[in-house]
């Protein structure tokens, strides 16, 4: 065990340096399972811990990191009118994608994981574990083009006024990656919403039209690299303006402007389905979710019970509006809602958040019921803005303690009566 | 309530009915698609109308010829557990059993194979005032060290409740009384004579005699002290009469002992034991059985003056307090009595032997040990003595109980007075590099993350590491996933902790015991100690009466 004791030895004092011991704990558990063993009550304990739990999250996630980088390429080079093709030029879109999306990751984490080591250093306990869920979801629910600063500052009050004021992981009334999000939403509004903030390295040139513009990554690092094994480089497009007519707009924006005949003259079906459309950085490609939700439900981590829900709220939801048909986006098919926007990312990642979810199984019946119910609500009789999970399920959040309280009344109610019919 | 359900559900298929009317006038393509969807869920929720009202009809009928049993379903739609019945012996046949999904069993190596049961070779028993929930920590000694004392003779007294009487286990030697913390008494050791001398009982009679004259017997000759309260889980209060008693005759715990080894050869005194706690109850004994067992002992099966239950399903099946949520669960102010089988054993033999008879089969168990087998002995085993050369290695932990429940012991210490079981494991303190992502060993879970779905069968290597650092509560649901009781875990242990009387009271902690939860605690993914967290609670609830 060379690793093992090297590790014991660069230990740093607990006293000395707080922070650094916190940081080296951090590292060292990551690295290392604890010798601890267990103490009064049971003499063996599951396998299980909370980083794996966690960690599991993170790897169903994997496939819409991978889509995700993909997407954010193709739809740049979409909008160009270059390589539309799925497999075309596909260096150049992951390359591209891959130099949007890093910063992103490492801001996130950085202010995140920064934050949580701070306040772990300070009160004196371990580092947990719940930010690696929040800050894998943080990037993959912003828009590529998002701002660095404005990330940062999001994710800062996320888990600053959102989770550590609460008392740290678990004890977070609303769900810390959402709330970043909707930080974004209410303060920076333009950067979040709108036709425009959906394809990434795009900017205005001198004519007042969008065209394609690149930095020293693109084109000296890996231009240098392609052009070397001859491949097509970012050099061939840069300052290429947008085609003509090209808007840029998410299903969603055009379903609320011009209902579903508007989306299908723009975006078909399969293209929906696999997420070759504008939009979130994960949230697009359905196959990759369905992958993801696939895993969660096999090994047992997300609750079933609120996905199924979700789902079924959603639905009838969409009947009801459906049924109304007063607009065209109320006459959308039930169905092809969930093609559109986040609705499955949201049921398979957001709303199964133990934490800020319903605890007790009742509970989350109703929970991701009414998320479903809320959230369609949300989107399509909402005049500004296009797409309701996030604020559904922060609305659901709220109300989650008071929706266990009901259970747990119920439960206790049952009790009394109970015993008044035995003394009866 | 059903009622309501069924209006609703009315209510929704005439709305859709309506609704999809109204739809065909718009007409269009897409409100096409959207009608047959209509029809399709129309149709669904019409027969989903016509089952439950014919449902209705039938259970009512039920109910009108006063057919209806507990247990028994006359739904149309048949229960779950109907469906995945699994295949019960032949004694099942002629009772309801109550089939319980929820719980696992740990498997775990170190079980017996060999039902025979070995005499064992120990020297000094000892009784510890400490087993005993909620006695004062410096109990009141009626014998000093050195004296002779006879199994049966009185040790010592609670002063609370001074009626109640301690007896030594065995004849012999008082030879020591070690102190604990704060000059508490820990131990009153008696080294055993080699021939066991019992003090004479004064013969009784059973039928002539009354209720009061029975419990006062019992108190003097220190056979009430096998008789435990639930709630708390403390030695019965000879002033209370209970509600009913229970007894579980299966124990469902990793590697416990087999309930008809413990019985057998006993049968008389266990069946006059039962013959005697009828006397003491003005409701009914309830006998668990294992519905799963294929040959119960007829001690059991066809114990007289009993009602017997069959339950079936993983641990905590086999626990009491189980048994006593799915027969008659204990309200507010109720208390019942539940007993192991070998109290009862003990508490029968004062009749029909004339004695105090503290002998225990006590199962040594554990991956640790070089043979897991029975032993015969007495309670409160000297822990090195009735091991002998039984352990193989030194980094172990010795376990008085099963390892989900189960007190840490010593080789210095003693068996604990109501445990039949002893388990050695491994000590679990190494590091485990990414032991989290990628454990190397396999190891008992009831996650899905480990292939262990893959194995039903594959017996673990346990070890006492803890898998993980304690955190906060974050998962839902797990602790009920292993409890097959009507109650919210999670919220009780944080009503708690919080000091809610009423909502403690209101959430159910008067049907818990440590064992109950035992299985919850060892599932946590906060790895968070349940089983202290329930005991301070009772406690607290205890003191405030």
């Amino acid at each position: 065990m060379g690793l093992l004791s090297f590790f014991k030895k660069i230990e740093p004092d607990k006293k000395k340096s707080p922070l650094l011991h916190t940081l080296y704990d951090g590292f060292f558990t990551f690295a290392f399972a604890p010798n601890s063993v267990t103490k009064g009550g049971v003499h063996i304990r599951d396998g299980m811990d909370l980083k794996r739990t966690m960690v599991h999250v993170v790897i169903a996630m994997q496939l819409c990191y991978l889509f995700g980088t993909y997407n954010i390429g193709h739809q740049h080079f979409v909008a160009l009118g270059q390589y539309t093709g799925f497999v075309e030029a596909i260096h150049l879109k992951l390359a591209f994608g891959l130099i949007q999306m890093l910063p992103i990751f490492v801001v996130t984490h950085v202010v995140g994981l920064g934050i949580e080591f701070w306040y772990a250093a300070k009160k004196g306990h371990a580092i947990e574990e719940g930010f690696l869920v929040s800050g894998a979801l943080i990037p993959l629910i912003m828009p590529p083009d998002i701002p660095l600063w404005i990330l940062a500052i999001s994710v800062a009050f996320a888990v600053w006024i959102g989770k550590e004021a609460f008392g740290g992981t678990g004890m977070n009334i609303l769900n810390i990656a959402l709330l970043a999000r909707v930080f974004v939403f209410f303060a920076y509004p333009t950067t979040i919403s709108g036709d425009e903030v959906w394809i990434a390295g795009l900017e205005r040139n001198a004519d007042d039209v969008f065209a394609a513009s690149y930095g020293w990554f693109h084109t000296s690092f890996f231009d240098g690299i392609f052009s070397w094994f001859n491949l097509s480089t970012f050099g061939q497009t840069a300052q290429m303006a947008v085609v003509d007519g090209y808007s840029g707009a998410t299903p969603l924006g055009i379903a609320a402007k011009a209902g579903w005949d508007g989306v299908l003259e723009q975006y078909s079906i399969g293209q929906m389905f696999w997420g070759t459309i504008p939009g979130s950085i994960g949230e697009s490609c359905k196959p990759a979710i369905l992958i993801g939700a696939a895993f969660l439900l096999v090994t047992g981590i997300a609750s079933w019970r609120i996905m199924l829900s979700m789902l079924l709220g959603g639905l009838t939801m969409g009947l009801i509006l459906n049924a109304w048909g007063a607009n065209g986006f109320m006459e959308v098919p039930w169905l092809y809602q969930f093609y559109m926007g986040s609705f499955l990312f949201a049921m398979v990642f957001m709303a199964t958040d133990p934490v800020t979810a319903s605890s007790t199984n009742t509970g989350k019946w109703i929970y991701g019921f009414m998320i479903g119910f809320v959230g369609m609500i949300v989107r399509v009789l909402n005049p500004a803005y296009p797409e309701g999970w996030m604020l559904a399920i922060l609305f659901m959040n709220v109300f989650a303690p008071l929706i266990d309280h009901y259970v747990l009344q119920a439960n206790i109610n049952r009790r009394l009566a109970r015993a008044k019919v035995k003394s009866a | 309530m059903k009622n309501g359900i069924n209006k609703i559900t009315f209510l929704i298929f005439f709305l859709t009915t309506s609704l999809a009317a109204s739809a065909q006038n718009s007409g269009g393509e897409s409100s096409n698609y959207f009608v047959i969807t209509l029809v399709v869920v129309a149709a669904l929720i019409l027969i989903t109308v016509i089952l439950q009202v014919s449902d209705n009809l039938l259970r009512i009928e039920a109910k009108q010829i006063g057919v209806e049993r507990k247990g028994v379903n006359y739904s149309i739609f048949p229960k779950a557990n109907e469906i995945a019945r699994e295949k019960l012996p032949r004694h099942t046949a002629n009772h309801p059993v109550t089939v319980l999904k929820k719980g696992h069993n740990i498997l775990l190596e170190g079980q017996i194979d060999d039902t025979t049961v070995h005499e064992a070779q120990v020297n000094t028993f000892a009784i510890q005032p400490k087993n005993f929930i909620g006695m004062s920590p410096i109990p009141k000694m009626v014998v000093e060290v050195g004296e002779n004392v006879k199994a049966g003779d009185v040790l010592f007294f609670d002063k609370k409740r001074p009626e109640v009487k301690y007896v030594a286990p065995v004849s012999g030697e008082v030879i020591a009384v070690n102190r604990g913390e704060k000059r508490s008494i820990a131990e009153i050791v008696i080294l055993k004579d080699k021939e066991i001398s019992y003090r004479d009982l004064s013969s009784f009679d059973l039928e002539g005699s009354s209720r009061e004259e029975l419990v006062n017997y019992l108190l003097e000759t220190g056979a009430w002290t096998v008789i435990r309260q639930r709630p708390y889980d403390v030695v019965a209060d000879p002033q209370d009469t209970p509600k009913n008693i229970f007894i579980s005759t299966f124990d469902t715990a990793p590697l416990a002992p087999d309930g008809n080894v413990v019985v057998a050869g006993r049968e008389s005194a266990f069946q006059k034991g039962l013959d005697v706690l009828n006397k003491l109850t003005e409701g009914e004994i309830f006998l668990g059985i294992d519905a799963k067992d294929e040959s119960p002992s007829k001690a059991f099966m066809e114990a007289s003056g009993v009602t017997t239950r069959l339950f079936s399903g993983p641990h905590p099946a086999g626990n009491v307090g189980v048994q006593i949520h799915h027969t008659d669960p204990i309200n507010a102010g109720d208390k019942v009595w539940v007993l192991g089988v070998q109290d009862v054993i003990t508490l029968g033999a004062v009749f029909s032997e004339g004695r105090y008879n503290a002998e225990r089969v006590v199962a040594l168990t554990g991956g640790e040990l070089n043979t897991a087998k029975y032993v015969r002995t007495y309670q409160g085993a000297n822990i090195k003595d009735i091991l002998a050369d039984n352990i193989t290695e030194d980094n172990t932990r010795i376990i008085s109980g099963d390892v989900l429940s189960g007190k840490v012991k010593t080789t210095e210490g003693f068996l604990n007075f109501f445990d039949d079981q002893l388990t050695v494991i491994k000590e679990g303190n190494y590091h485990e590099l990414f032991g989290w992502l990628l454990p190397i060993r396999p190891r008992p879970s009831v996650s899905n993350t480990f292939p262990n779905f893959l194995y039903p069968d594959l017996r673990f290597e346990a070890d006492t590491n803890t898998h993980g650092e304690k955190r906060a509560f974050v998962v839902t649901g797990q602790y009920e996933k292993v409890l097959p009781m009507d109650i919210y875990v999670q919220h009780l242990m944080k009503s708690i902790l919080m000091n809610d009387f009423e909502r403690m009271e209101g959430l159910g902690i008067y049907e818990l015991s440590e064992e109950d939860v035992a299985l919850c605690e060892f599932v946590c993914t906060s790895k968070q100690p349940l089983q202290s967290i329930l005991r301070e609670g009772l406690d607290v609830m205890r003191e405030q009466g």
